[in-house]
């Protein structure tokens, strides 16, 4: 699974580890993400974030 | 209009702001400073700006040390306007300076100013070279916006932190040693509160981040410059931003025919009974950005507000609003009011904690006037709970 980059403040998503505290388990694909989750650190939109280049 | 020597070919050349009582909705009642720095190396540096309004200020205090036009590099750690407000006058004194920021803070100042300036992007780890001095950047972003850095100068070790580490306060007196400490520090747990709270965890990465480097002095963009307590002000920041609560509460509060301010009384009782610190605050008497600083150390919060026509008082709404945005969570919180008919208040009150991240408390909730035995059972109750 890919990881995601917030192109506002740099916060990475990484499926592996979910973001707990927003609801999201570990394990959840960037793609599986509710439309309605924001950035855990700077609260933008989930279409601001960019695929990350491994 | 003086210049300030931090170390030799180092000055402060900022403005003060001693009318400021208001920033964007946060009480300055000391007002503050914007710390500018002027370094004079091969290449001469102007570290941020001050508003828009201090230009001419700034401006005499540089001219003093050496001829503004004579600026090589500007370099903006921040682009909100407190910082960047006069670098469209400063970049038409200094025609062949060059301004050097994060990515995010190339594209802020372009949002803001619209101009073709001669931008340089500086990355994480990016050095510039002034001569005899150089400059690090480190990118510290949401500390407390997307684009804000710090830069740090190895050969004279000063970190300039830009808002990290603020205080609004204005003085004459540049340095910490020539100040209150109690005062300076009280305006930066303020500012802590009111700023930086929300990015607790990016403050702790730039805390590990700055540890790796050897400074002895830090130079703020508001405030006192701390060269005899960087340490100090070093561990309450790693303190603040640990979100560690001491065994304190903090009572907040309106009311309209004082039923809800006796319950507020009855809950304050409990938490004293108890050997709690305590803060009772009436929203009619404190500013929400002083209530936001007694908050910083706080475990329990509690809320009251009486039902009015279906709702909370628009003064709780606000300071709700205001805390939730700035509030990291973690804490527990409680309720309560008084009500006529309806009492849609404290269930209203409690949606918007539990927003705020907090773990709610059972609430209190009483019709029209608390009589003795319904405070007295306010206060027995939650004694048993705390």
């Amino acid at each position: 699974m890919k990881k995601y980059r917030c192109t506002i403040c740099g916060y990475i998503y990484d499926p592996a580890q979910g973001d707990p505290d927003g609801g999201i388990e570990p394990g959840t694909a960037f793609e599986a993400i509710p439309e309605d989750w924001v950035c855990p650190v700077c609260g933008v939109s989930k279409d601001m974030f960019e695929e990350v280049e491994e | 209009m003086e210049p300030v020597k931090l170390k030799e070919g180092v000055y402060w050349v900022g403005g003060i702001d001693w009318k400021l009582r208001n920033f964007h909705g946060y009480s300055t009642g000391r007002g503050s400073t914007y710390n500018a720095y002027l370094i004079i190396d091969e290449k001469i540096t102007l570290i941020d700006t001050v508003k828009e309004y201090l230009y001419d200020e700034m401006m005499e205090r540089i001219s003093k040390v050496i001829d503004p036009a004579k600026i090589d590099i500007v370099i903006s750690n921040h682009v909100e306007m407190d910082h960047s407000g006069s670098l469209p006058k400063v970049m038409q004194a200094c025609p062949s300076a060059r301004i050097y920021a994060s990515p995010n803070g190339v594209k802020g100042l372009k949002a803001h100013y619209r101009k073709a300036w001669d931008f340089t992007e500086v990355k994480a780890g990016d050095t510039l070279s002034l001569g005899k001095r150089s400059l690090a950047f480190l990118l510290t972003p949401m500390v407390h916006w997307p684009d804000n850095m710090v830069t740090y100068c190895p050969e004279e070790k000063i970190l300039f932190s830009n808002d990290s580490f603020g205080q609004h306060i204005a003085s004459s007196e540049r340095f910490d040693d020539e100040y209150p400490a109690d005062i300076i520090w009280e305006e930066a747990a303020k500012y802590y509160a009111n700023i930086v709270w929300p990015y607790s965890a990016q403050v702790r990465k730039e805390l590990e981040a700055a540890s790796a480097l050897d400074f002895e002095m830090i130079a703020p963009s508001h405030g006192l410059v701390l060269r005899s307590r960087v340490k100090e002000i070093a561990d309450l920041y790693q303190k603040w931003s640990s979100l560690e609560t001491s065994k304190k509460a903090v009572v907040v509060y309106d009311t309209m025919w004082k039923s809800t301010e006796k319950m507020a009384y009855a809950i304050a009782s409990a938490f004293e009974a108890k050997g709690y610190t305590v803060r009772l605050m009436s929203l009619q008497d404190n500013h929400i950005s002083d209530i936001m600083t007694e908050l910083l150390d706080t475990r329990i919060l509690c809320v009251g507000s009486p039902t009015l026509n279906n709702n909370m008082l628009p003064t709780v709404a606000a300071f709700l609003t205001y805390l939730k945005g700035l509030s990291p969570g973690g804490r527990e919180a409680l309720a309560f009011g008084s009500y006529g008919w309806g009492g849609q208040s404290v269930a209203l009150v409690e949606k918007e904690l539990e927003a705020a991240g907090m773990t709610l408390m059972d609430s209190f909730r009483i019709n029209y006037v608390p009589d003795e035995t319904q405070l007295k059972h306010i206060k027995e109750d939650l004694e048993e709970r705390i």
